[in-house]
């Protein structure tokens, strides 16, 4: 067991490693880093005053050397100003320039400044990932029992009515996509001219020039309200949900043909009790994989949805990251995307292994 | 002239619609009346939930391909007066030959919602499928040998696949789709390696197959090798010397963004297949018969994965319909000007709250489609499970 968690931590470092040198390339072509100083230097300036906006940043080095800059194992630029006094990339840090250390990169813990929020980007992450954290709770617990009791309920009986109606509605809600369904929610319900907002309004069922619920989102980081969040929550846990209801229902099916069921039921024992007792823990364990490898997934739609609902969270954040090509903190995002992704898994593997003890890991 | 209601609405657009009404009744009544000597296809027909949804993507398709004769306005053109008009208006100024309405109203720079969202269809469906296809070839031909052959192979092959699947989709979209990249060699250089994967897939099926008679090899090869080379010049390099093939550095851009995301998930569903179909007799017949590897794999083990490699082909299209949308939702990749719906969505969107009908339209069209291909994917599941 120790061995297989070791082996996996190790991957995950290759992985981490790989992926950000990826976002590093492709961050830091030269045209993207055009793109950067007139984002940060104004949008007219000439290409020679690009040229020494980079350089005077420490973009001009040779990208392995800055991305060993990031990573920590080369000493960070450092160049003197005309005046005299000492610019570098581990100098912003600290008051006294003497005090400041050769290297400054992740493996110290510097994971380097935002240009887009001028700040540094442990600060602005760690802030949003807490905004997106309340978001992915409430989704989760939205989803996963709303998933499973679909799926439940369509697989105790397989073919039936139920079954076929709860299975076309899972269906339809992984065609679904976040864009779509906050589209449709936000004009259906969080409008105060069209929807059913006005119309309620004038059956006398709410006050004049209210919504159902608010379309934008950016009240719930003071105070999280029913209000102000069920539609960014029912956004991203709608296209979620289908999926998960789906391998509930078909592992569900499955567990309903075995032996021990039929057994059950010859023994007299009433269908409810069948279900709950003997068939639901079986049914349980394909669902609990699938809902730890979704928690990744859920991410495209934290980005679509809090850019739609203006919810300023880590997906935010993303996106602003690349619009405005902000090196390290789409770096700082991606190694935050990934750590979540392989961290899902080795907790669905581990789970696997607790869940069924038939499989033996290693 | 008064607005029309939403009866009329409903009624003209049907109108509108009749030469994919004809070709869907044409389709239905022949596939029917022959369902028994169709295969799979026929059986489709005999699951309703198979039938409602290739009714619907039928319907996208025709609608794809009759759009010329199904829009009322040029999707570009702006009609004068008829910014944000609701749906139904008639025109402000009717010039010779006009359309009288905009029958689902117009967007902010008041061009005709209908129309656009009927040549949106034509835009994503002619990429979506073309793209899920090449992941699919992509994903066969690294997934084959990675389940069959085994070893080292499979090993990395797996920890690129992992590797690409652990980027956030959207992360890597925006990487990957930008203005800055396309002037740069990478959307070619990438599209230069995957769509070469496409063409010595097809050569090495025909040559596994044929190796054992000299000159129909050599004759198929070379046909295979002189058509896909032709392809591929002018779709990954826009050089073919006839003009024939080509594709915008915009499309191509997406296009390559698009399969990459793709191909790491169908080769792990084809490895994941194969891993199991090895261990079949056959192979173990074809084996001893002293087959070689490509032939076991290309014309053993892949005849008998179809089943779920054309469901999960439908699942992929529409996949690969969300992400298209997904792209045109942040604007990327895709000219303003584009009709496709991610981008009329995220058009429509600043003016959701008073004029809805802009981003609902391409909205609940995307959806439909894509739940047409999902409920297709679900009747051929049932039916493909019956044998």
């Amino acid at each position: 067991m120790l061995f297989f968690l070791l082996r996996r931590i190790g991957v995950m470092l290759l992985t981490a490693l790989c992926l950000t040198f990826v976002v590093f390339y492709l961050t830091n072509l030269p045209a993207k880093l055009e793109t950067l100083a007139k984002t940060q230097a104004g949008s007219r300036i000439s290409d020679a005053e690009v040229q020494s906006w980079l350089a005077r940043n420490g973009y001009d080095a040779p990208m392995l050397v800055r991305y060993g800059e990031w990573l920590g194992v080369v000493p960070g630029w450092t160049r003197e100003e005309a005046d005299g006094t000492l610019q570098g990339r581990c100098l912003r840090r600290v008051e006294d320039p003497a005090m400041a250390p050769a290297r400054c990169g992740i493996l110290q813990g510097y994971f380097g400044q935002s240009t887009r929020f001028r700040a540094p980007v442990s600060e602005v992450i760690g802030a949003r990932l807490g905004a997106t954290g309340w978001l992915m709770l409430w989704v989760v617990i939205v989803m996963v029992p709303m998933a499973l009791i679909v799926g439940v309920l369509a697989g105790m009986r397989e073919g039936s009515r139920t079954d076929r109606s709860l299975s076309t509605f899972a269906i339809a809600s992984t065609a679904t996509p976040e864009y779509v369904s906050g589209v449709v929610f936000i004009a259906l319900l969080a409008s105060t001219t069209v929807g059913l907002s006005p119309l309620f309004s004038s059956w006398g069922w709410l006050p004049e020039n209210t919504a159902l619920f608010q379309g934008n989102a950016r009240s719930a980081l003071d105070q999280i309200t029913f209000w102000n969040f069920t539609l960014p929550v029912m956004t991203i846990a709608l296209y979620g949900m289908g999926y998960v209801a789906r391998i509930t229902r078909a592992s569900m099916t499955e567990v309903m043909t075995q032996q021990y069921i039929r057994t059950a039921r010859l023994k007299g024992v009433s269908f409810p009790n069948i279900v709950m007792r003997h068939a639901l823990r079986n049914a349980l364990i394909a669902p609990f994989t699938v809902i730890m490898l979704q928690i990744p997934w859920l991410l495209n739609g934290v980005v679509i949805v809090e850019v739609l609902f203006s919810y300023p969270g880590f997906g935010w954040v993303l996106f602003e990251a690349a619009v405005n090509n902000d090196i390290e903190l789409l770096l700082a995002a991606s190694m935050v995307a990934v750590v979540v992704v392989l961290l899902t898994q080795l907790i669905s593997d581990v789970g696997y292994v607790f869940l069924n003890p038939r499989i033996r890991i290693s | 002239m008064d607005p029309l209601g939403w009866f009329e609405i409903l009624g003209r657009m049907a109108w509108q619609f009749m030469p994919v009404w004809i070709a869907l009744i044409v389709t239905f009544t022949l596939s029917i009346a022959f369902k028994r000597k169709l295969g799979l296809y026929g059986k489709l027909f005999d699951s309703r939930i198979g039938m409602v949804g290739f009714f619907i993507v039928a319907f996208w398709l025709f609608t794809a391909f009759f759009a010329d004769y199904i829009i009322t306005h040029n999707p570009l053109s702006q009609g004068r007066g008829m910014r944000n008009a609701a749906p139904g208006t008639p025109m402000a100024r009717l010039a010779e030959g006009m359309y009288e309405y905009y029958l689902l109203g117009g967007d902010t720079r008041a061009r005709d919602v209908f129309s656009r969202a009927v040549m949106g269809a034509r835009e994503v469906l002619t990429i979506a499928p073309f793209a899920a296809m090449i992941s699919f070839m992509i994903g066969i031909s690294l997934g084959l040998p990675a389940g069959y052959i085994g070893g080292r192979l499979d090993t990395g092959l797996t920890f690129v696949a992992n590797l690409v699947l652990a980027f956030p989709v959207i992360l890597l979209f925006f990487l990957l789709v930008a203005p800055e990249i396309q002037d740069t060699a990478i959307p070619m250089s990438m599209a230069g390696v995957l769509f070469l994967v496409p063409v010595l897939f097809f050569m090495v099926l025909v040559n596994s197959r044929f190796h054992t008679q000299p000159w129909k090899r050599t004759l198929y090869v070379g046909a295979v090798l002189a058509f896909g080379f032709w392809a591929y010049s002018g779709l990954a390099f826009n050089a073919d010397p006839l003009g024939f093939w080509g594709m915008s550095p915009n499309l191509l851009n997406v296009f390559v963004a698009v399969v990459f995301v793709n191909a790491p998930t169908v080769f792990r569903i084809v490895r994941g297949i194969t891993l199991d179909i090895k261990t079949r007799d056959y192979v173990a017949a074809a084996q001893t018969r002293g087959e070689g590897p490509w032939y076991i794999m290309m014309w053993e083990i892949l005849p008998n994965a179809r089943g779920p490699l054309i469901v999960d082909f439908c699942l992929r299209i529409g996949y690969t319909t969300i992400l298209l949308g997904t792209l045109g939702f942040f604007g990327l990749g895709v000219s303003p000007e584009s009709p496709d719906w991610g981008s009329t969505i995220n058009d429509g969107r600043s003016v959701l709250r008073s004029h809805p009908h802009l981003a609902l339209v391409p909205a609940l069209s995307l959806m439909s489609l894509v739940l047409g291909l999902n409920l297709l994917a679900d009747g051929l599941r049932e039916e493909s499970l019956k044998d």
